[in-house]
């Protein structure tokens, strides 16, 4: 897909001016928040099972060559093949490689995220090959031509009558009196239009939650069923993978399930989770005949080691989004490319680079949410503040920016200084504000005055009030 | 091609994480460690009741999942159960099961229904599975593949019936997975292990919960003894 982070400002200005987004973006706080803080606090040991599935992906990553050699070694012992793909385009030519064996004309997607990584879809068009999602918001976007803009919710950014009108324009088969106002009318339109295609498909792709080092096993987590069908019916499956996704055991896999349905849907358990080892057995009378796993690099042995690390414990739930008052203001589609939010602001520039992403770390209020309902407890505004110095180490932001952020650390470093030019400033805004005590615009404040007043300063610093309520010493 | 590959991505995890001679034998043998240890991590105070509460929950949190539970004293009460099941609600007298000689040693004479074996063949309404065993704590179900319960009876049909006898019934999934490990042999598995908890659903529309997607609408569980 196309990469638009580099407008990100620019993008965030059109989603605030969407009325159909910002209707669809009240479902986020509505439908996430809660259910997920009641999963939590219905469970004793949440906190408890958190820490241990943090311990469990750090030693997964400080051993994952070892994890990743016993992986393979498995998978082949069930009669499986892996593919290791350097990065996108890779990926995609082993895929092509697989569908020209295979004389593949249909290919059916569970929900992944890599395919979108790397741009599955596109790349199938282009040679003659139909991709047909089938998880009910990724059908929707796919009709749309657009993108999912959440990792677990791809169509969140939609209304139902949005939906409504698209299945009226493609399902030109159907009668166009029907009535499509109940949402549950629109699931069976999809549930029926979809039922066809799984069997007819050459190809089931998937994506894995976890791939399990002690049995060679891909496991996909799910509601809807359609990723079961998918990988069930397809008489080849594809599991489209990175190389983080590893665990070492059954154990392990078992103790990250307890944390992930809880953050991402609040559900105390997903409706299916399915653990699948190579492919179909001699005596089985269903399942795939071939199975492959698609294990992408794609930048991130490159944080492995770095201060981007803790990044790669993410497990995709999408609470950090959920939580997130950036993303409740400017959707998915903002951020420009497959992650949004703070996992994306953080995970974006490790993958395309901070020339091109440095806007979504610096799009926090830090107010911390994120980090406070992560599983995984990853410090993602401490990530988000290490990709800001690199941006500033790299010279990647505007010579205004640079210099006043020059003349704010001279001063900074300076406390007397500073506090000298402060007790001044203050009273002289105070007086500048007149009675109204509120600024329409200010040289220098642009970019806040331009969508907002801006309050003047009582005309005291913090200090000096803080010495005159015989607290201290501000000196 | 891809051989090569893997050397380059071996290659830079091998450094990233500072893999070298020296520390090898001892990171292999943490690793060989926790694969053949598996050790245990937390396990929530819900999932480790006796017998008779963890049936409770089981039932209890099944039924939160929107699936439906019915206890039977024995296997023999199974075909009438199925039968009025599919009455109730309308449906055709019909269903589709593996060949689990736990499900082939049913007497269905009894009943007016037309029972068929062999996986589905996407048109069946209803379907009939034994599964392996259950998870008290969240109220899921574990069926595993092969000829006895093909995978594609739990997710093709629209009404899926689900026998599962009580002494199967583990309290947490580390139980049910010591259980496979024992079945199956170490590091081995079916090519197929489904847990299942409740019926299939979306909110992928304005985040409203509809039962229903593609999988079953209904997941009906059948509780022997």
């Amino acid at each position: 897909m196309q990469i638009t982070s580099q407008t990100f400002k620019a993008n965030t200005v059109k989603a605030l001016a969407d009325v159909d987004l910002q209707r669809a973006l009240r479902h986020v706080e509505k439908g996430f928040i809660g259910k997920r803080q009641k999963a939590a606090d219905a469970l004793p040991e949440f906190d408890a099972l958190r820490d241990n599935a943090v311990e469990i992906k750090n030693h997964t990553l400080k051993h994952l060559d070892l994890y990743i050699e016993a992986y393979v070694a498995k998978v082949e012992a069930s009669g499986g093949k892996v593919h290791f793909a350097e990065d996108a385009d890779h990926a995609r030519r082993i895929f092509l490689d697989i569908a020209k064996r295979r004389k593949a004309k249909t290919v059916t997607k569970g929900k992944t995220m890599i395919s979108e990584e790397i741009g599955l879809n596109a790349f199938l068009e282009e040679n003659g090959i139909l991709p047909v999602e089938t998880d009910l918001g990724e059908y929707i976007i796919q009709l749309r031509g657009e993108h999912p803009s959440h990792i677990i919710a791809p169509a969140v950014h939609i209304n139902r009558d949005q939906v409504e009108a698209d299945f009226r324009k493609f399902h030109v088969h159907l009668d166009p009196e029907r009535d499509l106002v109940r949402p549950e009318t629109l699931l069976s339109e999809a549930r029926q239009i979809l039922r066809q295609k799984y069997g007819e498909a050459d190809i089931g792709v998937t994506g894995a939650n976890f791939l399990i080092a002690e049995t060679g096993t891909s496991v996909i987590v799910t509601n809807e069923g359609n990723g079961d069908l998918t990988q069930l019916m397809g008489k080849c499956h594809v599991v489209l993978a990175s190389l983080e996704k590893l665990v070492p055991t059954l154990e392990d896999t078992a103790q990250i399930l307890r944390v992930l349905a809880r953050s991402a849907t609040g559900q105390e358990m997903s409706v299916y989770t399915t653990l699948s080892t190579g492919p179909k057995r001699t005596e089985d009378e269903d399942g795939p005949e071939e199975y492959h796993v698609i294990l992408l690099d794609n930048g991130r042995s490159n944080m492995l080691g770095t201060e981007f690390e803790d990044m790669l414990r993410c497990i995709r739930c999408g609470a950090c989004m959920n939580h997130c008052p950036v993303y409740h203001a400017v959707g998915g589609h903002s951020y420009g490319w497959v992650y949004p939010g703070p996992m994306g602001a953080v995970l974006t520039p490790s993958l395309i680079g901070v020339d091109k992403a440095g806007h979504l770390p610096n799009a926090s209020t830090f107010c911390g949410r994120c980090e406070a309902v992560c599983p995984m407890r990853i410090p993602l505004p401490k990530m988000m503040r290490h990709w800001r110095e690199k941006e500033f180490e790299s010279h990647l932001q505007p010579a205004t920016a640079r210099a006043g952020l020059g003349v704010w650390a001279y001063l900074a470093r300076r406390p007397k200084l500073y506090r000298a030019a402060v007790s001044y400033a203050m009273p002289a805004l105070k007086l500048l504000a007149g009675r109204k005590r509120r600024f329409r615009s200010l040289p220098l404040a642009g970019g806040w005055t331009k969508w907002r007043d801006l309050p003047a300063p009582e005309g005291r610093t913090f200090m000096q009030a803080y010495a005159q309520s015989g607290h201290g010493d501000a000196k | 091609m891809s051989g090569s590959t893997r050397d380059a991505v071996m290659g830079r995890l091998r450094r990233a994480v500072g893999a070298n001679p020296a520390n090898d034998a001892e990171r292999r043998a943490a690793v060989t460690a926790r694969l053949s240890g598996a050790p245990k991590g937390v396990i929530p105070a819900r999932g480790q009741l006796p017998p008779a509460e963890r049936l409770e929950l089981f039932i209890r949190m099944a039924t939160k999942a929107d699936a439906t539970v019915t206890r039977l004293d024995a296997a023999s009460g199974i075909p009438e159960e199925v039968a009025a099941y599919l009455r109730e609600r309308n449906l055709p007298a019909a269903i589709r099961m593996g060949r689990d000689p736990r499900l082939a040693g049913l007497d269905f004479s009894g009943t007016a229904l037309g029972v068929t074996t062999g996986p589905s063949e996407g048109d069946d309404l209803s379907s009939l599975s034994h599964a392996v065993g259950a998870i008290a704590e969240t109220g899921t179900l574990v069926l595993t593949s092969g000829p006895d319960n093909p995978t594609s009876l739990n997710f093709l049909p629209e009404y899926h019936i689900v026998v599962l006898d009580a002494a199967d019934v583990a309290g947490d999934m580390e139980a049910v997975l010591a259980r496979l490990r024992q079945t199956h042999g170490k590091g081995t598995m079916p090519r197929s292990v489904n847990f299942v908890t409740g019926p299939s659903r979306s909110a992928d529309i304005e985040q409203t919960l509809l039962l229903g997607a593609h999988g079953p609408r209904s997941l009906h569980i059948l509780v022997v003894g």
